[in-house]
């Protein structure tokens, strides 16, 4: 299961950065989302897992009596998750808007105007 | 007592944003309360640094419990420090926003969003809990995405891609630093982290880690070799915000760099002498890079660069006088840039135009304001007893009693580039007599304003430059200041008791 997820979050990684190399913006944000689920999962494995045994202390004890599966990396994968989705959403909105003002998908075509004056 | 106050500059923020937006369609109410709220911040922010000056760190946890396992919130003095100027910050950009933010941006939500973004960074500077950190600063980024767009038009959205995606890979690159942290020691709490970082085995999997903190901060704090995405993007948004993004947006990536690397990576040789290296090359970039612009906003916006070098170099030298002028150099700092956007805004308003080659003759009609800008742009050079010079006096002295000359001749290379391009601005634009403009026809000139539109304006600009004063003649407060945190800095062990053994 471990190598498994290893080699996924490897993969997610790898094109998530080449996604964000290309040119184009919607690739760019897919690249963003690819890596930001890439992290998720590699919270998640390094969180160690453990199968089938939930952090619940039985009735009758005080401490737990063998290891058991750590809440915490859980916590912050739905926290980041969370986070990661408002800001793709405005991302989204924001290509949209920049599409219709530019009229251009190319990255290279944004302009570095310097003469820029603003009211 | 202090214990308290701890959270309240953060839910003061969270109070007034939530206040603002009950009025979202009446623009001279958000105002009146943005600056009047302002202003209340600022004593509550004062009150806190006074507690903790008297008092040394306090801590709170949330939610009662225990520190390493909930949240907790630490105010050191760096903290209590970096959270006053936030206030002061905030309250001169929320009079010059009350004086220049038009109505149609007000309407969308100007106001809200500005507080909200100030509760991100006070929670930036507070929190004592690297995960709580990380969504603190994508607090900050959501509003400052906002921020730079407010507006849409075609530079802001071209700015705002940029801005955008590479804040955005940070927060991805910082949140697998924390991963592979959260692996290693299974915790949270920077305090605890301090501790259980140092007796870890695997050496390399801590240094990966490191250097992924380094290269997530270092995008947030536009060093070398991440930086462009800063001068593509501080000079379209309105200039009101373009000030409280280079005072504080940049500095709060420095403040984590200074947290995670006194606390978290201490022994850590090999990122010192990178860190080092990147200071220089920061310098180096930024101060060649603000030679060839000719928009003042862009030419500060290089300038911003070039000046975190000097902070980034003392942190890498990590000697108790070196780190003491960082932390001045970074009260100075954020005076000082905010101050310098909102006299580009002011200059703006004066001539209609930023552009360096059209700019000209403000010394004739404009002297008294002039004056006023000469104090920020002589304090920004360093020229004594003005603020800037201290500061590089404490980093010199801590890279001198390392034998470390090449640090020195940077710092010093930094200084020289920007007294170069503050004299050739000044006789370009307050000297030089300059071409003669056309009016433009819908366009409100500062002459042209009512008095009290006017002194909306002027007004934040003599707070700042009264504050970049103190700072300057009263060096030796600062001083102090800075040589007290640098303390707690080098020597982590009262800030861990402060956390994990509260009183």
């Amino acid at each position: 299961m471990e190598i498994l997820l290893a080699l996924v979050i490897g993969l997610l990684y790898a094109a998530g950065i080449y996604m964000i190399l290309r040119r184009s913006l919607v690739k760019l944000i897919i690249g963003l989302i690819l890596l930001g689920n890439g992290v998720n999962l590699l919270i998640f494995l390094l969180g160690r897992i453990t199968k089938g045994l939930p952090p619940i202390i039985p009735g009758e004890l005080n401490t737990f009596a063998e290891a058991y599966a750590d809440p915490v990396p859980q916590a912050l994968i739905l926290t980041a998750i969370v986070i990661s989705f408002g800001l793709q959403s405005f991302a989204i909105v924001l290509i949209k808007r920049v599409y219709k003002v530019v009229k251009t998908d190319d990255l290279d075509e944004l302009s570095l105007d310097e003469e820029y004056e603003q009211i | 007592m202090t214990s308290k106050l701890i959270l309240l500059p953060i839910l003061y923020q969270a109070f007034m944003a939530v206040i603002l937006l009950f009025f979202w369609r009446r623009p001279q109410i958000q105002r009146v309360i943005s600056v009047v709220g302002s202003a209340i911040n600022v004593f509550i922010c004062a009150l806190l640094f006074q507690g903790v000056w008297v008092d040394g760190i306090v801590s709170v946890q949330a939610g009662n419990w225990v520190a390493p396992f909930g949240i907790t919130f630490v105010a050191d003095t760096l903290a209590a420090t970096m959270v006053l100027l936030t206030s002061i910050a905030g309250l001169a950009v929320s009079i010059f926003s009350a004086g220049t933010i038009v109505r149609a941006q007000v309407k969308y939500g100007y106001f809200p969003i500005f507080h909200f973004l100030l509760m991100g960074l006070c929670g930036a500077f507070l929190t004592g809990d690297i995960f709580n950190l990380y969504v603190w600063f994508e607090i900050i980024i959501i509003s400052s995405f906002v921020l730079i767009t407010l507006g849409s038009e075609k530079k802001q959205l071209e700015g705002a891609v940029k801005y955008f995606a590479l804040n955005m890979l940070a927060s991805i690159i910082f949140l697998t630093a924390l991963g592979i942290l959260y692996g290693l020691v299974g915790t949270l709490n920077m305090a605890d982290l301090s501790g259980k970082v140092a007796a870890v085995d695997n050496r390399g999997l801590v240094y990966v880690s490191g250097l992924f903190f380094f290269v997530g901060f270092g995008i947030k704090s536009a060093l070398f070799p991440l930086y462009f995405w800063l001068p593509d993007s501080y000079h379209t948004p309105p200039f009101a915000v373009s000030a409280i993004f280079s005072g504080l947006l940049t500095k709060v990536g420095v403040y984590a760099l200074i947290r995670v690397f006194s606390l978290i990576f201490t022994d850590d040789i090999f990122i010192d002498q990178v860190m080092l290296a990147i200071g220089m090359l920061t310098i180096f970039s930024g101060g060649v890079g603000a030679l060839v612009q000719v928009n003042i906003r862009r030419v500060f916006s290089y300038l911003i660069i070039c000046h975190i070098g000097f902070i980034i170099i003392g942190l890498g030298l990590f000697t108790e006088a070196a780190i003491a002028g960082a932390i001045f150099y970074l009260i100075h700092d954020i005076v000082v840039k905010t101050n310098l956007f909102l006299i580009a805004g002011l200059i703006f308003k004066i001539k209609g135009t930023n552009d360096m080659r059209k700019l000209g003759g403000l010394y004739d009609g404009w002297p008294k304001l002039t004056l006023l800008m000469a104090i920020t742009l002589f304090s920004l050079i360093g020229i004594p007893p003005l603020s800037g010079f201290w500061p590089k006096v404490s980093l010199i002295l801590g890279a001198y009693s390392l034998e470390n000359y090449g640090a020195i001749a940077f710092i010093l290379f930094g200084s020289v580039i920007t007294l170069i391009i503050i004299a050739k601005m000044w006789s370009r634009i307050f000297w030089n007599p300059g071409p003669v403009l056309a009016v433009r026809p819908d366009f409100q000139y500062f002459a042209d304003m009512s008095l009290k539109k006017r002194s909306l304006i002027v007004t934040p600009i003599v707070l700042l430059s009264a504050v970049t004063l103190y700072i300057g003649f009263g060096a030796e407060h600062i001083q102090q200041l800075s040589e007290r945190i640098s303390g707690e800095l080098i020597d982590p062990t009262i800030y861990i008791n402060a956390v994990l053994k509260p009183r």
